[in-house]
């Protein structure tokens, strides 16, 4: 079929922009038996769900909004404008976001921490509810933080799978779809090779058992920000880390169909002397994503991890200038919250302005997966950097 | 160096005396610092080539994406010695040299077949050999624009303590082999690894083993400009299903590209020569569209886009049962970053040697075979092969039990 076959000199039948779900409507999926049938490899009782949750999730113009924040990191949060650390406070900021008219256009699933899949609106309505009625898929966080991982050059290891498979079910009956998992590795500190090894093993082991229960694992090994050292460096360890991932994946029978990465960009360090262009950023990135990350993972799904509302915006706009064999978008947490919560300051007269603020970015973002963004209109404060050094989430 | 540049400059203008050789260190090291500022100041260019500064990055990845030319595959004639011996005598053909540089002869002068290859694999005799009228076949090769390739191992050994599972023999002087093969023109290189389908089969051992020899002979072909054709063949052998068989493509291509991820080898200098998913010889036959859906559903799990090219080996298909297979693959509606083509030796040559038999007589008509089955191939990368290419001899199944190569 013309449609399908594009060919040139230097590279094969693409698809282009056009993602595979796109023309999936109802029954006109491609391969309708015998993506069942294929998928026979390694399959589960939930692999199809997963694979069509994945998909959607990985729509184009669309990506992930994070407010899985843990109630003592949603404290600072609130406490930069003001605001105790209340339950009340988290659920009617995070009822401020959920809650925001017109978001599933541009947002197509939302991670939430654990209190916040169990809390409803103040009128009643249960937060899943919400998000499902604007067309946006629920995911959990299910990790349970970083700590300090012994033997290794002051490096960390993140917890969580002693009773992850029950957690995990349970956060499916109520609705859940997707999970995130946050692991850390450190270029200062080498990273050790304990380290980079326990980071992958952890996220492969995680994500077995995520695709048991019915949620797709988001799988994410951060290369932290912190340091000095030249963008090469950062590529260098990337392809390492994520060699070691997707080996780990493998051997851990993990369906790639139904998983979604969350990786950190390819950037210099914050504290080295230069910083890179959108367009080396996203050179070196899509050169780290071609080497490791097979095409049947359906979305990389980019964290901001430090970066300005705008920086994130514009990096993932030079990286969707040309077609890539995955749905490239985001996964922002402060790069689509920061002017949101200094726009509330906790007060009701406030909401609609900011949802008005969210809705600015989110838009922006989807733009920019779509290759359509532009930078003029963007305020000030948008392009404030958020890097902060030895963060801890 | 930019300090003994600065001390030794201010001795200079000071008047100081200096030893000759001392002035020339001076401006070596000022042009050095100029060049490193540059290099330092525009590192997208160095750093994506690769960090390993040994490997010509450029010419390798050029030489990659060439051969990965749709349209076009590569015609593996690199049967060993022993091996085209088994050819010639199925013919009733002696195994002399003449014989055999009169195959490769009748081969390689094919009128118009050879637009429909991007390359050839040599054995290394026949690198070295010439058309009856003297001209070296790489230059004939090189004319039409058909990259010479060479095989490099030297064949497969039993790993002790397993069912009959093999590694793969050939790193000793592996480099400056390489690096002899490249003055004489080749451009790639190619490597065997066998794996088998058992009960408790491929193991843990044969898989690591396979895939760090994979790993270590890509490093040294690309570190003397040689593309490395990477070729972890799982035999056909047992009468196991295709989802067996998927299962363990996809193992053993995890652990393949671990492996040359591990190695630093750059992927955009290499090509990949698996075998296609399909049950076992012993099993009921499939659907060419089967095979196809697991097949690049396999590829799609482990193989990273910045791999330019997978060239697949026909094993003991037939000739027909290769180019359907194959075009049903580039027929598929999913996003394959990479071309899909041919390094195939038997489902080339099965008709064009029948045809042949030996005689000079027949050189025209077996070349004509030649390239019939050259075109639908061709054909078949572009998704666009209708069959009936299929003569009796395209059918013919080419399976050997525990083919010994």
């Amino acid at each position: 079929m013309a449609s399908l076959v594009k060919l040139n000199a230097s590279s094969s039948s693409w698809i282009g922009q056009q993602s595979f779900n796109q023309r999936s409507g109802s029954s006109s999926c491609r391969l309708p038996i015998n993506n069942r049938r294929v998928a026979v490899v390694r399959a589960g009782s939930y692999t199809d769900e997963l694979i069509k949750t994945a998909k959607t999730i990985a729509s184009p113009g669309r990506g992930i909004l994070a407010i899985d924040e843990s109630n003592a990191t949603a404290g600072k949060r609130l406490a930069s404008i003001g605001l105790d650390n209340t339950e009340a406070n988290r659920q009617a900021y995070r009822q401020l976001l959920l809650t925001t008219p017109g978001l599933g256009d541009y947002i197509s699933g939302s991670i939430l921490f654990e209190e916040t899949l169990f809390q409803s609106t103040t009128d009643g309505k249960k937060f899943v509810d919400v998000l499902r009625d604007q067309n946006i898929v629920p995911g959990i966080k299910v990790d349970k933080g970083l700590v300090p991982l012994p033997g290794s050059n002051n490096e960390s290891w993140c917890q969580g799978l002693d009773g992850l498979a029950s957690r995990s079910a349970e956060y499916y009956k109520q609705g859940a779809r997707f999970a995130k998992w946050r692991t850390v590795v450190s270029i200062p500190c080498g990273p050790s090779a304990l380290a980079v090894k326990e980071a992958a093993w952890g996220l492969a082991r995680y994500a077995a058992i995520s695709q048991d229960n019915g949620l797709v694992p988001i799988v994410e090994p951060e290369i932290l920000l912190d340091g000095d050292h030249p963008i090469d460096r950062t590529l260098e360890v990337a392809e390492r880390v994520w060699a070691e991932v997707f080996y780990y994946l493998a051997e851990n029978n993990v369906v790639f169909e139904g998983i979604l990465l969350k990786p950190s960009m390819v950037t210099p360090g914050a504290e080295h002397k230069e910083k890179a262009s959108p367009d080396t950023i996203a050179k070196y990135t899509l050169t780290m994503l071609k080497r490791r990350v097979p095409p049947a993972v359906p979305g990389i799904m980019f964290l901001s991890g430090g970066q300005s509302e705008v920086e994130a915006t514009l990096n993932l706009h030079a990286m969707n200038q040309s077609p890539n064999p995955w749905h490239v978008s985001f996964s922002y947490a402060r790069a689509l919250q920061n002017t949101v919560l200094k726009t509330w300051q906790g007060r009701p007269e406030n909401v609609d302005a900011a949802q008005k603020a969210l809705l600015i970015r989110a838009k922006a973002n989807s733009l920019a997966q779509l290759g359509k963004y532009s930078a003029e209109g963007e305020s000030e404060e948008a392009k404030k950097g958020m890097f902060v050094k030895g963060y801890t989430y | 160096m930019f300090m003994s540049c600065l001390i030794t400059s201010l001795q200079y203008f000071l008047g100081l005396p200096q030893p000759r050789h001392h002035i020339f260190c001076v401006y070596l090291s000022i042009i050095a610092n100029i060049i490193i500022s540059v290099c330092y100041l525009f590192p997208t260019i160095v750093a994506l080539i690769h960090y390993n500064y040994g490997i010509n990055a450029e010419e390798l990845i050029k030489n990659a994406k060439y051969i990965a030319t749709p349209g076009k595959g590569i015609l593996a004639a690199d049967e060993s010695t022993g091996t085209i011996g088994k050819r010639l005598s199925s013919i009733n053909v002696e195994n002399i040299e003449a014989n055999r540089q009169a195959l490769r002869q009748l081969l390689f002068t094919s009128p118009n077949a050879l637009t429909y290859l991007s390359g050839v694999i040599l054995f290394e005799e026949t690198l070295y050999q010439k058309t009856s009228d003297g001209k070296p076949f790489v230059e004939l090769l090189q004319e039409k624009k058909v990259v010479p390739g060479i095989k490099v191992d030297k064949g497969i050994v039993e790993l002790a303590g397993t069912n009959g599972e093999t590694t793969t023999q050939g790193f000793d002087s592996l480099g400056a082999r390489c690096a002899e093969y490249y003055k004489a023109g080749a451009r790639f290189a190619k490597w065997r690894a066998v794996l088998k389908i058992g009960p408790t089969e491929p193991s843990e051992l044969s898989i690591q083993q396979n895939a760090q020899g994979l790993a270590r002979y890509a490093i040294i072909c690309q570190e003397n400009g040689l593309v490395p054709i990477v070729e972890p063949e799982i035999l056909t052998d047992g009468n196991h299903d295709i989802a067996k068989c998927a299962a363990a493509t996809e193992t053993v291509l995890a652990a393949v590209y671990k492996a040359l991820n591990d190695h630093h080898v750059l992927l955009e200098g290499t090509l990949l020569k698996p075998n296609m998913v399909t049950p076992g010889s012993d099993s009921a036959k499939v659907a060419a569209e089967v095979i196809a859906e697991y097949t690049v559903t396999a590829l799609r799990r482990t193989v990273p886009p910045a791999v330019p090219g997978i060239v697949f080996l026909s094993g003991g298909q037939s000739e027909e049962e290769a180019t359907v297979n194959l075009n049903a693959m580039n027929k598929l509606e999913v996003v394959k970053p990479w071309t899909l083509s041919f390094s195939f030796g038997r489902a080339l040559q099965q008709s064009t040697l029948k045809t042949w038999g030996g005689k000079k007589e027949n050189v025209g008509k077996a070349q004509q075979a030649f390239l019939v089955r050259c075109k639908a191939n061709s054909d078949a990368t572009l998704g666009k092969y209708t069959g009936g290419s299929a003569g009796g001899a395209a059918s013919e199944s080419l399976f050997v039990s525990d083919y010994k190569y």
